[in-house]
């Protein structure tokens, strides 16, 4: 599955600043670590600040911070923020979900989107954080 | 374990029957449905068994059941090698939050590596957010095998 370009920006920005939560970066700051660009991602990051995420601090040094709590914010928080998945209620149902294929086509979508609602619902940022640290000491316990 | 959380000090250890009567209203408080048949069952099959654990915590007074777990090693099934399987973990909603379920998690993997497995596995319904969120912080993640079902009508 693909999620949007902001979601993926929001989630790249919100555990960014949530690995270190005393740390203030601006979007320039994130945006050169992930290779993407710093005006979409300062938007993205005015979305992060509405849903209290991060804060902004202003004036010279400033930046965002990471505002919200790790532990109770699930990756599914984040990207609802920004997109809804396997929900577009925005576009027109196509005219072959009526036919016998386009509805168990939906039914196999809808499968995929209950799952992937799921695991994004039961992985906090917490969760992944600690994820990535273990994976990075299994790697290593494999070099040694 | 994160810092945030106070690491209350239980007794792990394997149930004994006079833990019976507990683990069934405990998993009657926790899931709302009693079976007590299902766990008199558990009981007579798990425990003093190899590769097959029902493990509760104490709290430091001597029966007081706070929370209880239930696996077993299965090996070759599906093709699968040696794997713990942890059918059921529960404990008291009044508790939670304290680590109970981390120290039963970890004292259930400790057994199935005594056991010979190399890996664990469980089952988790798509909205039991409170399992899946719990275990996924243990380090689970997606396996290998999908599960696929049909209403048999």
């Amino acid at each position: 599955m693909r999620l949007q370009k902001a979601t993926h920006y929001g989630l790249y920005a919100v555990l960014e600043l949530a690995r270190d939560p005393s740390r203030q970066l601006s979007a320039t700051d994130i945006a050169d670590i992930y290779g993407i660009s710093s005006n979409h991602l300062a938007k993205v990051l005015r979305d992060l600040g509405r849903a209290g995420l991060v804060d902004s601090v202003r004036g010279a040094g400033g930046g965002y911070r990471f505002s919200g709590n790790s532990r109770r914010t699930t990756l599914m928080d984040v990207i609802n923020i920004f997109e809804e998945i396997g929900s577009d209620s925005t576009a027109a149902a196509d005219p072959g979900d009526e036919t016998d294929i386009g509805s168990a086509l939906l039914l196999v979508l809808g499968e995929i989107d209950d799952i992937a609602r799921a695991t994004f619902g039961s992985i906090t940022l917490d969760t992944l954080l600690k994820t990535m640290r273990w994976q990075r000491e299994r790697e290593a316990k494999l070099v040694d | 374990m994160n810092s945030e959380t106070r690491f209350l000090k239980v007794n792990i250890r394997s149930a004994i029957v006079d833990d019976l009567q507990k683990i069934i209203n405990l998993d009657a408080e926790v899931t709302g449905l009693e079976k007590k048949e299902y766990w008199e069952d558990r009981f007579d099959r798990f425990t003093e068994r190899d590769g097959r654990h029902l493990i509760v915590a104490e709290s430091m007074t001597p029966g007081d059941v706070l929370g209880f777990i239930v696996g077993e090693v299965r090996a070759w099934e599906f093709g699968s090698r040696p794997c713990g399987w942890i059918f059921a973990i529960g404990v008291d909603p009044e508790q939670r939050i304290q680590g109970i379920g981390e120290q039963l998690y970890n004292a259930m993997c400790e057994a199935f590596k005594s056991d010979g497995a190399s890996a664990v596995r469980t089952m988790i319904a798509r909205e039991d957010q409170l399992n899946m969120s719990f275990f996924r912080a243990q380090g689970m993640m997606g396996g290998p095998f999908i599960e696929l079902e049909k209403p048999l009508d």
